[in-house]
């Protein structure tokens, strides 16, 4: 089926059969690597995107269910955490970092917004500090199995300032 | 993936006539089950229906107090909804302590109850599962069962369900309403999941030409304190091995309103009807919140690898009240 995607601002059109994932459609149809397949199935995070703004799972997503939407990639990220990311060593073999790049842009947005996480204590207040608990937590959705973990609520938290 | 025939729905009337039409279709909203049920070739369907389109994610507030949940609300719009977040926490907290980030801002209500079992047997097709395929029997059962169920289990199926936000909305008494083109029915919660028995492959009885539109809470004052505990094998991002949904109210020691839900013990989202009854009019202390506990988990049944989950289940209890005691008196 003909479908026009949204991509980095950009309309492009493809020919996909249904079953093809976003992250697929990405990668394979677009030539958009920087979107990495890890687990495929939700787990890990590396094909985080944002779809309108807000942080999804690509390879959870069907291409065909996203026409319209306005998809960001890494290719199409400009964002002071990048610069942070280098800074901190919030990377060692860099597969999760577009992922955790991406992720943490979405989480920034929820966080302005006043999105509540398992972390805030009291529900009912919004616009709590994003501690390293709160960072954490939200970020619990990207796994880095270089464990650069404390590099990234660095970088994270340095944006946030 | 198998290949599908892809029906984007523009309205709800598309929707009910393709899902009455067809056999074997499913409806696709957050995805985040279904296309890795597809991607493993657990979910084959021939026709699958995307139902994003469709005006159906609106949070509105009723005139008795009550609120109503738009079926393909995202758990994240849930969770952030000021209403719930004061009237209804638990719910918000449920939701939270869920998935990941991502996967709440894809999920949907109406998915989130329709959610399969994690059942790794479930999950690995060349296994025994009478989930999967009615009749082969249960490898779960004397398999690797540490996730397993202890409440409702059968010797066909001792699968738990995965939710923990339809353990909030049980304890909540929430009403599902879905849409036929036979018209709409009203299904309070406890009804809508099933138990095992010997059909574990009916999970609930949404039938098959019935779409989920919207969740309904009723007003339930008591739900202002209210929490939900989950314990799990890691801090975040993972299935409950036991979770408690509560709200407690209390006047001079004495509890005058009390509900309790538990969650990754049970074949369906439980509602703790037994520990309700026991601690009503009764002294709110730890012991008299022991007993309730140990009167819902006398039902349980252990093998040997899950028999830990019933006294956790009797401690988290017991945590989760002592919690809504001790909120009661810094309030």
């Amino acid at each position: 089926m003909e479908i026009e995607l949204r991509i980095n601002g950009s309309a492009r059109r493809l020919d996909v059969s249904p079953q093809v994932s976003l992250l697929d459609a990405l990668r394979e149809y677009l030539g958009l690597t920087g979107t990495k397949k890890g687990c495929d199935q939700g787990a890990c995070g590396a094909c985080t995107v944002l779809a309108d703004g807000r942080r999804i799972n690509a390879c959870l997503a069907l291409a065909a269910q996203y026409e319209g939407r306005e998809i960001t990639t890494i290719e199409g990220v400009d964002h002071p955490l990048q610069q942070a990311f280098v800074r901190t060593d919030g990377f060692q073999c860099g597969y999760c970092t577009s992922g955790q790049i991406c992720s943490a842009i979405g989480m920034l947005a929820e966080h302005k917004d006043g999105l509540p996480s398992a972390a805030t204590e009291h529900l009912a207040v919004t616009g709590g500090e994003l501690d390293d608990d709160e960072i954490r937590e939200r970020m619990s959705g990207n796994l880095c199995r270089c464990g650069a973990y404390n590099g990234i609520v660095s970088a994270i938290k340095e944006v946030a300032k | 993936m198998k290949s599908f025939a892809y029906v984007s729905a523009p309205d709800l009337d598309t929707a009910l006539r393709t899902i009455a039409d067809h056999d074997d279709v499913k409806l696709l909203a957050g995805g985040t089950n279904l296309v890795d049920l597809m991607r493993e070739g657990i979910e084959q369907p021939a026709t699958v229906v995307d139902i994003t389109r469709l005006p159906l994610a609106g949070i509105e507030e009723l005139p008795d107090g009550g609120i109503r949940i738009g079926a393909l609300a995202s758990n994240s719009r849930l969770a952030a909804d000021p209403v719930i977040r004061t009237r209804y926490p638990v719910l918000a907290r449920a939701i939270l302590l869920g998935a990941s980030a991502q996967l709440r801002n894809m999920a949907t209500v109406g998915g989130n109850l329709l959610q399969r079992t994690r059942c790794m047997y479930f999950y690995d097709d060349v296994a025994a599962c009478n989930k999967r395929v009615p009749g082969s029997g249960c490898a779960a059962i004397g398999g690797f069962s540490r996730g397993s169920a202890v409440l409702g289990a059968s010797e066909h199926c001792i699968a738990t369900h995965p939710s923990d936000m339809a353990v909030a909305l049980v304890m909540l008494d929430a009403v599902i309403e879905v849409e036929s083109l036979r018209g709409t029915r009203r299904i309070p919660i406890a009804e809508f999941h099933r138990l095992p028995g010997d059909t574990p492959h009916l999970e609930t009885v949404l039938a098959a030409d019935e779409l989920i539109t919207a969740v309904e809470l009723p007003s339930v004052p008591v739900a202002a304190n209210s929490h939900y505990r989950k314990v799990r094998d890691r801090a975040s991002y993972a299935f409950a091995l036991v979770s408690v949904a509560a709200a407690l109210a209390v006047d001079d020691g004495t509890v005058t309103e009390v509900r309790l839900a538990l969650g990754g013990v049970g074949t369906k989202p439980w509602r703790a009807s037994e520990a309700e009854r026991a601690l009503l009019g009764g002294p709110a202390t730890e012991e008299a919140f022991g007993r309730a506990a140990d009167a819902e988990l006398a039902a349980a049944v252990g093998g040997p690898q899950n028999t830990f989950k019933i006294e956790l289940a009797r401690r988290t209890v017991v945590a989760t009240l002592r919690h809504l005691l001790a909120e009661r008196d810094t309030a």
